[in-house]
């Protein structure tokens, strides 16, 4: 780990969709913070002595990247990630700050369990943001004490790995969140229609023999917690989407002003259930990998905002969970580090332009979570992603920095990395030639 | 058949790889080698010296039976585990088991397991041929040869017939079998049932649902009612035996919209009085043992082909 030092970035493309801005120019760290932007109009005024200066030629300098999904399996399942192994595939993927699941081992559901977390967080390659249980165990029956998880720092409630079944609870944890101002992220599953089902429900599940999970055990919950959202005035944030059913209805949500964001993860606007042929578990996740009309869906409503956030929903997962029969094996793929290229993928499309790939990956995740981050702002915080979106590489295993390997796109040809990654001025990834 | 044509499969998974002329081969094998079974010594020396093992993950009685009869008509030696004396109750994963059996050098590996795809998963993990004697809901390759081979046996031809299968179609390995080899060779593949075991767009496989089963069996050359069960992991498919005897079982009245002279088949175990009335299950229209004796070749073909025909 290096040690904060005044950096110039030099001629890069810095976007910062917040401050309305996407120009050519430099810009300057110190101390750890954001100390300038000149952009190419202006002159450089004075620097500091010693200054270690880049020349980026044109990549990307954007505010570091949030994840506001990642399960980084500590404490309870070490073997699969830790909070330091989590945080490096995160730093390589540009991130400069995630947001972790409860469902760790015991259950992220009382502030010892959080502070657990952020002790371990303190020597981590990026921020870590605990997100605690909605309810005691994760059980669906009462809710965990959110005031004390905020206090020793979670910054948002979920059940996430399962839904929660009772309504009323889900209600009630709406409610009860918004006197601690926390964020409600829900799993919508009704998991009576998707109980044992190991895919996407269609020809391909049937073809291969295999339980399908139909695209209506999500949008029969997404109602649910869409309707509970508005009856409650509370804000819901809603994890993972991934069908065409469930776009429509957080649409008409937004539409109608309901206190609604949502989410979709790379795999569902890059992937479709084909992947699953051949019995591959590392195309296995939960919500299941879609139908093209889905997939087609997803774009859209990134493209037109009825999606707000790109979370990657990293799912480590050893051999032992994956490499099984493929009813038996665990839901969920890394993503830290196939984040960028895949929405760069969008970006080079068409689909959207490179300010909008910041405030999905970044401002939109700041703001929801209501953490720090998400722009460049002078005297900030230095969390800063360099990009470079013409970079090719083949994903390969080797080369993994997560503890787990389990994810569809390895030996992909994939284009957009992120080659140098900032946190608090800290530099947590470089692939920079010094 | 070309005189270049090879049979070029390792295992046998599915016959949704398997093409028409390897179906062809595989069933004129079969042909040929079911005479062996009629002789006073029962036994050829093809396979001497190979080493056949059986691995059961789910209880089987004809089918395990009928596999290990053929390796023995062939001369292998044949070798069985089930999963009660497997060490797979230990907590060994299904690939070490595979590994270890495979370091002594079996030449076939024959197994049946709950989960759909593992004996593709197999197939990925060990050198040795594997055949699929039924994995979970997906493929039974050798019963969908052998109900091939009964039907060619007693219509002549499989192209054009009309072939009714009735029952629970989604958890049904053999009906997923014999929907894509019948369809593969030029029949029309007709199901019906309760619509709670009718899965997702199965047309695409090549068969038609029927919303009655009268519509399913009207004139057809082949009618097969499949064995059901009440319910699933707590997912509710029928009210009871009782009605669905009255609804979805094959007796002679429904029997009698079928062509005359229609075969009926059934992969078993038979629920007598359930999906069968026991007196069309013994009726001169009934092929069912036809199926069985059928199993021994068509198991027979399978692993002389696989071991590369020679």
């Amino acid at each position: 780990m290096s040690m904060v030092q005044a950096m110039l970035l030099k001629n890069g493309r810095i976007i910062d969709p917040v401050n309305k801005l996407d120009k050519k120019g430099s810009l300057l760290v110190d101390k750890g913070r954001i100390k300038a932007i000149f952009t190419s109009r202006q002159k450089v005024g004075e620097l500091p002595k010693k200054l270690l200066s880049i020349d980026l030629q044109g990549k990307w300098v954007v505010p570091g990247l949030i994840d506001m999904h990642v399960h980084l399996r500590e404490p309870g399942e070490e073997y699969k990630e830790t909070i330091e192994s989590g945080t490096r595939a995160a730093a390589a993927g540009g991130f400069t700050a995630v947001a972790c699941m409860p469902n760790t081992i015991p259950v992220n559901d009382c502030q010892s369990v959080t502070r657990f977390i952020l002790e371990k967080a303190e020597s981590a390659s990026a921020r870590v943001y605990p997100v605690g249980a909605i309810s005691k165990g994760s059980h669906g029956e009462t809710l965990a004490e959110f005031g004390e998880m905020q206090k020793a720092g979670a910054v948002a409630v979920t059940d996430d790995g399962k839904p929660v079944t009772d309504s009323q609870l889900m209600r009630r944890a709406l409610e009860y969140a918004s006197n601690h101002r926390m964020l409600v992220i829900s799993h919508s599953e009704d998991s009576s229609l998707s109980r044992n089902g190991a895919m996407n429900e269609g020809f391909t599940s049937t073809s291969m023999g295999l339980k399908g999970i139909p695209h209506i055990a999500e949008e029969i919950m997404v109602y649910r917690d869409l309707a509970l959202s508005d009856y409650t005035g509370c804000h819901i944030h809603l994890a993972h989407i991934s069908t065409r059913e469930s776009i429509n209805l957080i649409r008409q949500a937004k539409k109608n002003g309901f206190p609604a964001t949502a989410e979709t993860a790379p795999h569902y606007f890059t992937l479709t259930e084909e992947a699953v042929k051949g019995y591959n578990t590392n195309a296995k996740m939960n919500p299941p990998l879609r139908s093209p009309k889905d997939r087609a869906a997803i774009i859209e409503a990134i493209q037109d905002g009825t999606i707000d956030v790109i979370a990657t929903d990293h799912a480590p997962h050893s051999v032992l969970e994956k490499d099984i029969e493929f009813d038996q094996a665990a839901n969920g793929i890394i993503g830290l580090e196939t984040a960028v290229p895949l929405v760069l993928a969008l970006f080079r499309k068409g689909h959207i332009d490179a300010p909008r790939f910041v405030e999905l990956l970044s401002s939109n995740p700041a703001r929801i979570l209501g953490v720090k981050g998400g722009s460049l702002g002078i005297g900030a915080a230095a969390d800063i992603a360099v990009i470079d979106p013409e970079q090719i590489f083949v994903f390969k295993e080797q080369d993994i920095l997560s503890k787990s390997k389990n994810s569809p796109f390895i030996g992909s040809r994939l284009q957009g990395k992120a080659v140098l990654t900032l946190c608090g001025g800290r530099i947590t990834h470089n692939l920079l030639s010094p | 058949m070309s005189s270049e044509y090879l049979f070029a499969h390792k295992h046998i998974l599915g016959l949704d790889h398997l093409s028409v002329p390897d179906i062809e081969l595989i069933l004129n094998t079969a042909v040929s080698f079911k005479e062996i079974s009629t002789r006073a010594i029962k036994k050829v020396p093809v396979l001497r010296g190979k080493t056949v093992v059986t691995l059961f993950f789910e209880p089987s009685t004809r089918t395990r039976l009928s596999f290990d009869i053929a390796a023995k008509r062939m001369s292998a030696d044949t070798f069985s585990i089930s999963a009660s004396t497997s060490s797979t109750t230990k907590g060994e994963t299904l690939a070490d088991t595979a590994r270890n059996i495979e370091a002594m050098m079996p030449d076939i590996l024959i197994m049946r397991h709950p989960s759909s795809g593992a004996c593709h998963y197999l197939a990925k993990h060990i050198k040795t041929s594997v055949i699929n004697a039924g994995d979970g809901t997906h493929e039974h390759p050798s019963q969908g040869l052998l109900d091939l081979m009964t039907v060619k046996e007693h219509k002549g031809e499989i192209s054009g017939l009309k072939i009714a299968i009735i029952g629970d179609i989604s958890h049904s390995r053999v009906a997923h079998s014999d929907i894509i080899g019948f369809s593969k060779m030029g029949a029309h593949v007709f199901v019906s049932g309760p619509a709670t075991l009718i899965p997702k767009e199965v047309e695409k496989l090549g068969a038609t649902v029927c919303s009655t089963m009268e519509d399913a069996v009207r004139d057809a050359d082949v009618v097969m009612p499949l064995r059901i069960q009440k319910e699933r992991q707590n997912d509710p498919l029928i009210p009871s035996f009782r009605e669905y005897a009255s609804f979805f079982g094959i007796n002679r009245q429904v029997l009698q919209n079928a062509k005359p002279g229609a075969l009926l088949m059934h992969p078993g175990p038979i629920n007598r009085g359930v999906e069968l009335a026991p007196d069309v299950a013994d009726s001169a229209q009934s092929v069912i043992l036809d199926q069985v004796t059928n199993g021994v070749a068509i198991r027979m073909a399978l692993m002389y082909l696989v071991l590369g025909g020679k």
